[in-house]
């Protein structure tokens, strides 16, 4: 779960990273108020998820509370890649000396944490990696010991920070290293880290990705979701424990494991058809589930056929048969639903189908093949 | 012959006692595991399925009485890491980790103590594997196999079944099948268990099974040009899904150039001489061309 700039910056603040925090803002009227209350030079920051938003026009430099009134008008209700802009993030603006990088991420081919670093900062940094490698400094932490101080010390060097400014960096550092774990964050990315005209070393922007699987134990964390950035759709899956991604084709895919899911998209697909979801009823899926995922398919329009693919591990065959049965009694639009289910408990699945007339297939490229010749059946009618 | 797991496999299972434990240990015994105990804290001294497995509160108890060699974990992912662990510190050499989402950072320390140990974990996040006609550890259904020579790894959990299906149906049997799982942070990679198949005399071909995301097929892939000289099919799901979600700059930054998609990995398998399927169905095909009975 990605976090927005101004909750990210919040968490840093909390383990003591350096920055101007400043005030979100919801109206323009907001925005001038909480300029008058910071003083000075604000910037105007659209908080979005998705990235690009300065070239997009939503981040403005505004000297006084008028201009910052102005801006925010701009700003709120900008649309930034299918996102809406409806909060702000109000902060001083800081007369930049020197931009830095400093991430930390969760590596998974090192499966290490680690520092990646540059003195080249800003939104070119990828660039960096790809034409100067060299300026990019990768340091895995120890896995049980963590960020050690010779490693703040190298991190420093190689940014080339002023001497004076050292201890300030190891305190980014090290809080930076404490957000990380405290909130089992993916990501946390400072962009820039910056030096000011007058020698302050500031948190400019933040970015933290939380891990999902740790959201559980962090109910703090999970109360930060933003649902504005979200599909209502998705958010009912997440809600009844389904994984769900839409797509823009017209066979709804209701499929148990998320490899096997991507699979049968790929086997719509190969059979002429475009799959209109992703969608993992996960393991061990109720017939409760199973309704919730007819709902969240069919509420998409487009959707003219559903290929269900249940493979039996710790899903139990009949218990998938019954609720896809019993679901379909209640729903309000119907489509052909082209329906295949093996392994565990699957022989006790095969009558319940066959009583509720649903088309069966056995292999995974037949049922593809019959999802696709229904779809098309049904377009056409 | 086999990897990992065969008829000396002495099971024991943490979590036996819940819904999913129950279910799946009763299962491998009737695919003939030798399951020797179950580890409840709370219900030692209880016996479980039917009264045939007696469960013990700790693990070292259980091994201590029973000679256990092996555990396989059912429980929540909010007591997995401390069962992994529990594991490990009572001397067992082979660990299997069902249960889905337990968190990365929770993953990375108990990763680097078992590694440390010298354990070998399977998992979490993965269907387990089965030795064919030997043992089978996981939720992996029994009646997919059919003995035969054909090792099989794959980070998915239902794709592993999906495949072992239809290699089954064109009588392609298997040695042993092995679901790593597909959390960022497993305990076994694709190139480990490709390394056994590739010193395990009877395995004669090996079939790997990826996904999009992340870079371990390319590696994997990289290893089998140097090491493997057995045929080799392989799939990798996830051509048609949306690209995932961005880790920052930093997740560009980590990664090579164009690593993790679909197509980076089909190209870096056939690269290195290994069949790539389109759909699951065709691996049997696939392997009788590079030369599989």
């Amino acid at each position: 779960m990605k976090l927005q700039e101004y909750r990210s910056k919040a968490i840093l603040a909390r383990h003591g990273v350096p920055l101007l925090s400043g005030e979100t803002a919801t109206t323009p009227e907001e925005a001038r108020a909480a300029a008058e209350r910071i003083g000075g030079a604000v910037v105007v920051k659209a908080q979005v998820l998705v990235g690009g938003r300065g070239k997009a026009g939503g981040v403005k430099l505004a000297a006084t509370p008028d201009e910052a009134e102005a801006r925010a008008r701009e700003i709120i209700g900008l649309d930034i890649k299918g996102v809406t802009v409806k909060t702000l993030l109000i902060a001083s603006a800081a007369d930049i000396a020197h931009e830095y990088y400093l991430a930390l991420i969760l590596d998974r081919a090192s499966r290490a944490i680690t520092v990646i670093a540059s003195a080249e900062g800003g939104v070119e940094i990828e660039e960096t990696a790809k034409t100067n490698p060299e300026a990019i400094l990768r340091m895995p932490l120890h896995p049980l010991i963590g960020l050690q101080e010779h490693q703040v010390r190298r991190v420093a060097f190689f940014l080339g920070i002023p001497a004076e400014l050292r201890k300030d960096f190891a305190t980014v550092m090290r809080g930076l290293a404490d957000a990380f774990s405290a909130s089992d964050a993916d990501l946390a990315e400072i962009n820039p880290l910056v030096v000011t005209d007058d020698g302050r070393l500031l948190a400019l922007d933040a970015k933290i990705v939380l891990d999902d699987s740790a959201l559980p134990r962090h109910p703090d964390l999970e109360a930060m979701r933003d649902l504005n950035e979200e599909e209502p759709s998705e958010i009912a899956a997440r809600e009844a424990g389904i994984s769900f991604i839409k797509l823009d084709g017209s066979i709804g895919c209701m499929v148990n494991g998320a490899g096997l899911a991507m699979t049968t998209m790929d086997l719509v697909k190969l059979a002429g058809g475009e799959p209109a979801n992703f969608l993992d009823i996960g393991g061990g899926a109720k017939a409760e589930r199973v309704a919730a995922a007819f709902k969240i398919i069919l509420d998409d329009p487009n959707v003219k056929a559903i290929l269900i693919n249940i493979f039996g591990g710790i899903t139990r065959g009949d218990e998938v048969a019954r609720g896809i049965v019993e679901a379909r009694s209640l729903l309000t639009r119907d489509v052909p639903m082209v329906v295949r289910i093996v392994g565990t408990n699957s022989e006790e699945a095969k009558p319940i189908l066959a009583e509720a007339n649903l088309i069966t297939a056995d292999s995974l490229d037949d049922a593809a093949a019959k999802a696709v010749e229904a779809a098309r059946a049904g377009s056409a009618a | 012959m086999s990897i990992l797991v065969n008829r000396d496999t002495r099971l024991l299972v943490q979590g036996l006692t819940g819904r999913e434990g129950e279910f799946h240990s009763r299962a491998m015994l009737e695919y003939g595991t030798t399951l020797v105990a179950g580890v409840t804290p709370g219900k030692g001294g209880q016996s479980a399925i039917d009264d045939r497995i007696p469960v013990f509160d700790t693990v070292a108890e259980a091994v201590e009485q029973t000679g256990a060699n092996a555990s396989c974990i059912f429980v929540p992912a909010a007591f997995a890491p401390d069962a992994m662990l529990e594991a490990a510190e009572a001397g067992l050499p082979l660990v299997i980790c069902i249960t889905e989402g337990v968190p990365a950072l929770d993953m990375l320390r108990v990763y680097h103590v078992l590694k440390q140990k010298g354990v070998r974990l399977i998992g979490p996040n993965c269907p387990g594997l089965t030795s064919v006609d030997e043992a089978k550890v996981g939720i992996i259904p029994g009646g997919i196999h059919t003995r035969g020579a054909v090792g099989l790894v794959s980070r998915s959990g239902t794709l592993t079944y999906e495949v072992v299906q239809a290699m089954t149906d064109a009588g392609v049997g298997q040695t042993t099948c092995v679901g790593i799982g597909g959390d960022p942070i497993v305990g076994t990679s694709f190139i480990d268990v490709l390394d056994m198949f590739n010193q395990d005399p009877e395995t004669e071909a090996i079939v790997m099974i990826g996904e999009i995301g992340g870079e371990e097929e390319e590696k994997a892939a990289a290893f089998c040009a140097r090491e493997v000289r057995k045929p080799m099919a392989a799939f990798i799901a996830g051509r048609t899904a949306p690209p995932g979600r961005r880790m920052g700059h930093a997740g560009a930054i980590i990664s090579a150039a164009g690593a993790g998609t679909a197509e980076s990995k089909r190209t870096a398998l056939q690269e290195a001489g290994i069949r790539v399927a389109d759909s699951p169905s065709h691996i049997p095909r696939l392997l009788r061309e590079a030369g599989v009975r």
